[in-house]
This record gives C-alpha cells, sequence and structure tokens, in this order.
C-alpha cells in the first residue's frame, strides 16, 4: 500500500477518508486546522464528495456531524482543545443520545500555550461525559486508531474522542494506508426516540451510557492500545500516555527499555492493567502530557499505599508540555551542561504582517480614544489580539472567542463609557453576533468594531462565514442602520476613519463599525494563483 | 546513520521547504524520519524552527533532545543561536550572515557573528548574495541547504532530485534556479 509523510493532523484525516468517512466539520484553531485543510485538498475525499467545508463554529461543526451520524454515515467533527469547550453541550449530550453511524470527535490540545489561551486537558471530557479516548502517540498510530474508533462507535454506539498534542499534529512521519472502506449509505436510526432527551428517556439512556462505560474498560478495541511490556529491572515502572511513550523511548539504549513500562493509549482502562505494573515495581513513573489526569488516578485523594512520581511531586514540571530531555531527568539520567543561548539573543514576538488592515484600524483607534477618558478596548481571539503588544498596547483583553462584545456590553452595563470592541469578522459570526444580539436588545452604549480581514486570518486563511454578509447580518439583528459604518483601514483613510471612530464611541447606543480590508496574506496567495492560473497551493 | 537537524528563522523565510527537500531525500534512502514543524502564531514574523530526524532505524520522538542535534540550519544569525542549548558538542552550525531584523532591538550583526564563532564548528554564509547570483533572492533557502548537505550523509543526486520534485509545479525556470542556488551552497567552501 501507498506511503505517505504526513503530519499527525494529516493521518487522522486520511484515516476518516479511507475509513468511509461520510463528512468531515470543523472550525480552524491551532494546532487542529490542517485535519480539515487535508480533506479539503486531497484528491480522493473530493471524487469521493466528503463533506469538506467549514462550519461557523466548533458547535455547529459538532452538532452537523452529529446529524451525519444519524443518518448511519460516518462523520468527523475536528476542533482545538478549547473548541471543545464551545462544542461541549452538544459534545455530552450526543453521550447520551449515542450514534447511529460512526462519530469521532478528535481534540487537539495545545501544552505549553504555543498558540492558546490555556493548556487544558480534553481527556477530561472523555470522563466528564463518558465516552472512550483515543491518544495515539505516532502518525501511524493516529491513522490506523481512526478505523478502530469508528467501529467502537458503532460497535457501542458511542461518540469516540480522539486526543492529541501540538507535537503530535504538527509532526510528519511515514503513515501506510490501508485499503479504503466504502462510506455508509444512510440507514436512519431503528429507535427513533434514540436522539430524543426528553427527561425520561434521557434518564434511561443516560443509565445504559453508564454501563456501557463499564464495559469499555474490557473493549478489545480499547485495550490493544494499551500494552505492558515487562523488565527485569523492577525498581521503577513507568506508565507513558500517548506522544509520551515516544519520549521514553527516546531515552533508552537502542529504544529497549530493561524495566516494566505501561503505554496508554485508549481510555478507560481496567485495573488489571494498572495492577500489572504497580504489584511489580517499588515505584512508578507517570508521563502524560497535559494533566496528571493517569497520576492522580493512581494517587487516589490519601496518596499513601503506592509511591507515584509525576507532576505533581515535583519529579516532572507541573505544567508546560514534555519533551525528552525533561524525561530524561525524571528517569535520573545525569545531562551533560548544555551550550547557553547568548545573552544578545532577544525575542522575537509574532507581529502584524507589513501592510496588515488591522494595524490601520489599530492606529485610527488609538487616536480617536485620546479624545475620551477610556483607555484601551476589549478585544478577542485572532491576529489582531497581537495589538496586545507594543507599539499598539491598546487591548485590554482576550478570554474567549466572542468575548470582546459581551465583556464590552457588561462594562457599558457598569457604566464605562465609551465601551468598544474589536472582534474578527470570521471570530464574530463564530461567537461574536449573539453578544450583539444582546447589545441591541437593551440598546448598550458600545461601540463594536469588526475588523475584517475577509479571512479566518492567524490560522491560515481560512475561508470566512462573515465575508460579504456582515452589514445584513448587523442590520438583521437589529442595530440601526445609521450606526453601522463601514471604513477602509488605509493610510490614506486615516483622518476620516478616525473621525467615524469619534462620532460611533461618542453615540449612548449599539453602533457598529465594519473596517474592512483583505489580509494581505491571502491577497498575496491570490495574486499569486491567479498569475499562475492554478489553484493556490498550501505553503507555509 | 542518523542525522538530528534543527531548522530555524523567521515566519516565512522557506524553512519548511529546506526540511521538505531533506525529507524527501531521506524517504528516497530508505531512511526513517520524523519532522516536527511550527504552525500557527509564530508564523506571524516570530521565531519558528522545525525538527527534522533522519536515522536508518524508527525514529521515536518527535523532538530532537537537548544536546542532541547534529546540525543547525538557520536562515538569519539571531535564530541560529537560539537553538545552541540543542547542537551536540560535535554538531555544525550553518547559518546565514543576512540578519531579519523586525524588533528594535535586533543586536548589532557582528556581535551575533562572533558569539557564533565560538561554536566549535560552524559556517556562515552570506546566502542574499549567492541567491542574487542564482537568479533570486528568495533561493537563499537552497544555499543553505546546499552547505548543510555536506554534513547530511545523503546522495547528492537524492538532494537534487527532491529539490526537482518540491518545485515541480513551479516550472522549469524556478527549479533551474533552486538547482543552481543548490549546486552553489554544494560547491561553497570556506
Amino acid at each position: 500500500m501507498q506511503r505517505l509523510f504526513l503530519l499527525g493532523d494529516e493521518a487522522i484525516a486520511l484515516g476518516g477518508i479511507d475509513a468511509g468517512m461520510s463528512g468531515m466539520y470543523a472550525y480552524p484553531g491551532t494546532p487542529s486546522t490542517e485535519i480539515m485543510e487535508y480533506v479539503q485538498r486531497f484528491p480522493e475525499a473530493v471524487e469521493r464528495d466528503i463533506h469538506r467545508e467549514w462550519s461557523c463554529n466548533e458547535k455547529t461543526a459538532l452538532e452537523a456531524a452529529l446529524g451525519m451520524s444519524y443518518t448511519g454515515k460516518r462523520a468527523m467533527a475536528a476542533m482545538k482543545h478549547v473548541g471543545l469547550n464551545v462544542a461541549a453541550d452538544a459534545f455530552i449530550n450526543s453521550a447520551i443520545t449515542g450514534v447511529n453511524g460512526g462519530l469521532i470527535v478528535v481534540a487537539a490540545d495545545d501544552p505549553s500555550m504555543h498558540s492558546s489561551q490555556n493548556e487544558q486537558d480534553s481527556r477530561f471530557y472523555g470522563k466528564f461525559s463518558y465516552v472512550p479516548v483515543f491518544e495515539p502517540s505516532s502518525q501511524q498510530e493516529a491513522y490506523d486508531m481512526v478505523f478502530d474508533a469508528f467501529d467502537l462507535s458503532e460497535k457501542l454506539r458511542l461518540p469516540v474522542l480522539m486526543r492529541i498534542t501540538t507535537r503530535l499534529a504538527h509532526s510528519r512521519s511515514a503513515v501506510l494506508r490501508k485499503h479504503p472502506h466504502p462510506q455508509k449509505k444512510i440507514n436512519l436510526p431503528a429507535d427513533p426516540r434514540q436522539f430524543v432527551l426528553l427527561p425520561a428517556i434521557a434518564r434511561k439512556k443516560y443509565r445504559s451510557l453508564l454501563s456501557a462505560y463499564e464495559s469499555l474498560k474490557y473493549d478489545n478495541r480499547i485495550n490493544k492500545f494499551n500494552i505492558f511490556r515487562d523488565g527485569i529491572n523492577r525498581k521503577l515502572g513507568v506508565i507513558a500516555c500517548g506522544i509520551a511513550y515516544n519520549y521514553l523511548i527516546e531515552n533508552l539504549p537502542d529504544h529497549d527499555p530493561d524495566f516494566p513500562v505501561l503505554k496508554i493509549a485508549a481510555y478507560p482502562f481496567p485495573p488489571d492493567i494498572i495492577r500489572d505494573i504497580t504489584e511489580r515495581c517499588e515505584e512508578i513513573l507517570v508521563l502524560e502530557e497535559g494533566y496528571p489526569v493517569v497520576e492522580e488516578l493512581l494517587r487516589g485523594i490519601l496518596d499513601d499505599n503506592l509511591k507515584v512520581l509525576g507532576r505533581l511531586d515535583g519529579t516532572l514540571p507541573r505544567d508546560g508540555e514534555l519533551n525528552p530531555s525533561i524525561v530524561a531527568k525524571a528517569l535520573g539520567m545525569s545531562a551533560k551542561p548544555l551550550r547557553k543561548v547568548p545573552e544578545i539573543v532577544k525575542p522575537r514576538p509574532p507581529s502584524f504582517c507589513k501592510g496588515c488592515g488591522h494595524s490601520d484600524t489599530f492606529q485610527a483607534i488609538m487616536e480617536a480614544l485620546k479624545m475620551f477618558s477610556t483607555e484601551g478596548v476589549f478585544s478577542d481571539i485572532g491576529c489582531y489580539t497581537l495589538a496586545a503588544l507594543p507599539p499598539y498596547n491598546i487591548i485590554n483583553s482576550c478570554v474567549d472567542m466572542g468575548a470582546s462584545v459581551t465583556m464590552a456590553v457588561g462594562a457599558a452595563d457598569a457604566g464605562l463609557f465609551p465601551s468598544v470592541a474589536v472582534i474578527g469578522d470570521s471570530t464574530f459570526t463564530h461567537s461574536g453576533m449573539t453578544g450583539l444580539l444582546d447589545a441591541v436588545m437593551k440598546n448598550s452604549p458600545v461601540t463594536i468594531i469588526i475588523s475584517d480581514n475577509s479571512t479566518t486570518g492567524m490560522t491560515g486563511g481560512q475561508k470566512s462565514h462573515a465575508t460579504g454578509r456582515l452589514v445584513s447580518i448587523c442590520s438583521g439583528l437589529g442595530v440601526d442602520p445609521g450606526h453601522i459604518r463601514q471604513i477602509t483601514p488605509l493610510r490614506k483613510n486615516h483622518d476620516e476613519n478616525v473621525r467615524i471612530m469619534t462620532e460611533e464611541f461618542g453615540y449612548r447606543g449599539v453602533s457598529v463599525i465594519i473596517s474592512s480590508r483583505e489580509c494581505i496574506q491571502t491577497a498575496l496567495r491570490r495574486k499569486k494563483s491567479e498569475t499562475a492560473g492554478t489553484t493556490s497551493k498550501k505553503d507555509e | 546513520m542518523k542525522c538530528d537537524i534543527i531548522l530555524s528563522g523567521v515566519g516565512g523565510q522557506g524553512i519548511l521547504s529546506i526540511a521538505a527537500a531533506i525529507g524527501l531525500a531521506a524517504v528516497d534512502n530508505h531512511l526513517f524520519l520524523k519532522q516536527s514543524e511550527v504552525h500557527g502564531m509564530s508564523q506571524r514574523g516570530g521565531d519558528v524552527q522545525s525538527h527534522l530526524r533522519i536515522s536508518d532505524r524508527p525514529v521515536a520522538s518527535d523532538l530532537i533532545p537537548h544536546g542532541k542535534a547534529d546540525l543547525i540550519i538557520s536562515m538569519e544569525p539571531m535564530e541560529a543561536l537560539r537553538y545552541l542549548p540543542w547542537l551536540s558538542e560535535t554538531g555544525w552550525l550553518v547559518t546565514s550572515s543576512n540578519p531579519y531584523v523586525n524588533i528594535p532591538d535586533y543586536p548589532p550583526v557582528d556581535k551575533l557573528l562572533t558569539e557564533i564563532k565560538e561554536v566549535k564548528n560552524y559556517m556562515i554564509i552570506d546566502s542574499d548574495a549567492m541567491a542574487k547570483e542564482a537568479g533570486s533572492l528568495k533561493v537563499g533557502n537552497m544555499v543553505l541547504l546546499g552547505v548543510a548537505s555536506r554534513f547530511i550523509n545523503l546522495p547528492v543526486i537524492s538532494i537534487e532530485n527532491a529539490v526537482r520534485k518540491l518545485f515541480k509545479d513551479k516550472g522549469d525556470e524556478i527549479i533551474a534556479i533552486n538547482l543552481k542556488a543548490l549546486k552553489s551552497g554544494m560547491d561553497f567552501r570556506r
């Protein structure tokens, strides 16, 4: 079979395509974006007409995937870890409804917060909702697991959560393809009430979910991924989860441990496999990316009958991602002193691209705000968050998708005037629209600036649902058309833009300023592909 | 055989093309490899790096352990220094001398070069000049790949074929310029 050199994200996408998935649903978010992008550009996915359009947000993505599962077809929803918060309502209830066609939810966690606001561990969502979790350690395992996850999902009629972290998502390695499966045909659920969570039905279904979760621990499709290997040196045993297993193996001569090792790549696991290792060893080191999930299970609340080493006793750092060097230290291996980074090396934070429209928008905001007592604006998640850094220093918040609008409303409720929010176009259609409706309903004195670059910029320029629709969305939500202002953030328009902003900041009602100019990166790519006469290819 | 390589630069400088060329050449020689990349926020003018590991036995970690890199290839002198904790005692540092200045406190270039010369094994290349000579400022990455290729145990023909394959959709002229840049790097002598 064909061998491909794939990112972890791409391996999951290809696994879905080859396992007969009929739809991929996603909202872009680092480090998960490349899952959908691979489906969008992979020729066989196009030939098979697999659904591959971006969704408005992670909640709509997961619900649509559940709808596809309802018809009996296989579907996948992919998102970054914080996206699963947005989709959590749908996710947790999908465990109770159960699925019809196989449903996989992929959550890509970002320990060390390379491109995120937190480093929450999605494995918690598995336990929270009582669904199985797969945590692959390699690109090949990620690809292979998709087949098992779909089978398991259909066998137990449960969604399956696949958890990866940044380093697997964005690392390439060879993946051997399997023979592709055909897509499923429409076959509606035998029980027409399966998806009706009226309390009487939900209570019954919840009880069967609880018993299904217990039986999961003994399911071969889970346990074939949790592998115990005994060793002669039994002082220390190591439990390594997901990609942490690679960091363990990396440090061992010939990649061959002489001590007992339990690799965990699927949850929930039965007590026996834990007992296998704890009964043999004096001490257990737990290696896992993210929160000390397995470590806390082992310690229990009394933490007194087993010597456990990990993140909670300082053997490993309490936060941040692991790497081979951290694991070497935890194994007690002596490290040679390393070269130091010379002091003259300065941090090089990300910054606005030269000619970015966001920067012109912020220049105008900074000047217009000088006429008022308010300092700074509420803002949101996207490239424009970079205005929190010098020379702008103009952003006072970046919390979660859409929070700029609602925080501005709350601050206005408290009497802050003017109360200004800056939100990107794609973030606005993700989660800003409902907050704007709140503002309209009580005529909050807020100004919402939609910094519209006609794309989802930070994640590499995916289609924005807002493009061409912002005026009609805002007027449809009830914003007075006289206070929906459209500007073009260019240096030559600076004075005019400052004037318009000053007018709207001073208005005691809901106003929206739509500041539109195409992202400089997507514009460059578009021009390149137009001159080449081909569709743009994704490069770095 | 194993070669652990750190590629470094600033978002948009083309380090992933170097990684892809070495990766293709490694696959051509039936080697195992893993390559970790940076996507997302840092690509907006921030520092970026890629860990590329090739070996004749399976590669475990996607990340290179500290002190174990055989080679750093850097598109930029300050970024070359950022990854020194990864470089092994016998490892080589191959860097462009051309700074990418997008921060107000960028250090003086001569001080950076002095620091680079503290490393036991280094090569400093005016990749902009050599790229221009080859026909385009954009092929500085191929110049550096050419220079660094002497420290990677892969046949020259495999690397050349990889470059051809990498740019096959961009037309013969682009391929020729990239190969010329690669060759000038391979022929470079200190």
